[in-house]
């Protein structure tokens, strides 16, 4: 047991009582926190499905210690439309990927928003492959990645209209 | 981590140094850079930091994903001390040393003293990384990695090519082809003795073929799922040729 620490996740400040010294940044999310978007697959960093942003840097959730995440700002995929529940819009992101068909079974597509909505931030007009390099952490076994990547174009222009 | 999630090994108690500001960032004093051991693959591969070891940023850019590259670092890479370590041949190429410090105070390690095994390294209890240190060397330098495809792959064999024009050497480090990272001595005289360092002129294909041999003959590869001992050091040798011509240009009959 270790104890008591405070994660801020999408802005709001939680306490985590009656943790587990190795639990995972990504088991927190889910299983203490109710923040099950970031989803588990391979829990060694080779999938991308449970991306999330810590501070600044888009990391993978599953090989961070929830503890050393303590008093830093964390970004979950819920984080990406706070508002949605209420009656808000999607992110931009979110409806690219909506509208160009890019979510098949759904499981790589939290982490994949992630990336995206971290590259757009640092890239406005990606090139092809600096898109590919992006994702390259994010893995799709349904479908290829043929109507992400047509998602990724199409969030990128709707970001950049947004922001002209 | 990796190990935690799975079960296979217990947590005692646990010291976070990633906000610790000592160890984080690089400077640079004259010639010798100071790498923090926090410095993460993302960092290395920073314009103003691969300008002066190009090496280094290369092997950080094919370190697994932007995420991995955005949470691993130098001094993680350098404990870990597995032989697929990707800035461990560029590290022994530069003659790097590891600063370590504990409550005890603090000792530098040259790196082939420092990694001693597979995943073994001479850090004793109470010590921590505090620092790497490398050269900053007028040179062409070239990281090359065999692995079955682009991204997220743990190296089936790497080798680092760092030339020093004016020490007038030509140091190679090789990595996944040995316990430990290599160096290929022999290979490294050979060359340093026949190039053309004053006129510029590139090297002959003979000698470019002999050096790729003499690299090939260094490693001690073993037969594993990632590939076979005859793989590993047919790899290292297409990589010796291909980094030495991109070094010095094209050879000459």
């Amino acid at each position: 047991m270790i104890g008591p620490y405070g994660l801020t996740v999408n802005g709001r400040r939680h306490e985590v009582v009656d943790g587990w010294v190795g639990e995972s940044l990504l088991f927190v999310l889910r299983e203490r926190l109710g923040l099950p978007g970031s989803k588990n697959a391979c829990e060694e960093g080779e999938c991308g499905s449970c991306t999330v942003r810590l501070d600044d840097r888009l990391v993978c959730s599953c090989l961070v210690l929830a503890a050393a995440a303590a008093d830093r700002s964390v970004t979950t995929v819920e984080g990406l439309s706070a508002g949605h529940e209420a009656g808000g819009p999607l992110s931009d992101v979110q409806q690219a990927f909506v509208d160009a068909g890019a979510v098949q079974c759904g499981f790589c597509t939290p982490g994949l928003l992630m990336a995206v909505d971290d590259l757009l931030d640092h890239d406005p007009d990606p090139d092809d492959l600096t898109v590919r390099e992006a994702i390259s952490g994010n893995l799709c076994r349904c479908t290829g990645y043929g109507r992400i990547l047509d998602a990724v174009d199409r969030a990128a222009l709707a970001r950049r209209e947004a922001r002209t | 981590m990796v190990e935690v999630n799975r079960g296979g090994r217990t947590v005692g108690d646990v010291v976070v140094i990633d906000r610790v500001p000592e160890l984080q960032g690089w400077d640079r004093e004259g010639d010798v850079l100071r790498l923090g051991a926090s410095l993460t693959y993302a960092e290395m591969a920073d314009p103003a930091l691969a300008s002066l070891v190009p090496a280094l940023a290369q092997a950080a850019r094919t370190v697994g994903s932007p995420q991995i590259r955005a949470a691993g670092t130098i001094g993680g890479n350098l404990a870990t001390a597995s032989p697929a370590g990707d800035t461990l041949p560029v590290l022994a190429a530069l003659d790097a040393e590891v600063e370590i410090r504990s409550h005890q105070g603090h000792r530098t390690v040259p790196l082939d003293e420092f990694v001693i095994g597979v995943k073994a390294n001479d850090l004793a209890p109470g010590e921590l990384i505090a620092a790497v240190r490398v050269p900053v060397l007028d040179g062409p330098q070239e990281f090359l990695k065999v692995g079955p495809r682009n991204a997220m792959v743990i190296s089936v064999a790497s080798l680092a090519l760092v030339v020093d024009r004016v020490g007038r050497t030509v140091r190679v480090g090789l990595g996944s082809v040995a316990p430990v990272p290599l160096r290929a001595i022999e290979a490294e005289v050979m060359i340093a003795a026949r190039l053309d360092w004053a006129g510029g002129r590139s090297p002959t294909i003979h000698d470019v073929e002999r050096f790729a041999e003499l690299v090939a003959d260094a490693t001690r590869p073993i037969d594993d799922h990632r590939g076979s001992a005859d793989y590993r050091r047919h790899s290292v040798g297409v990589l010796a040729r291909r980094a030495l011509v991109r070094a010095f240009g094209e050879p000459t009959p």
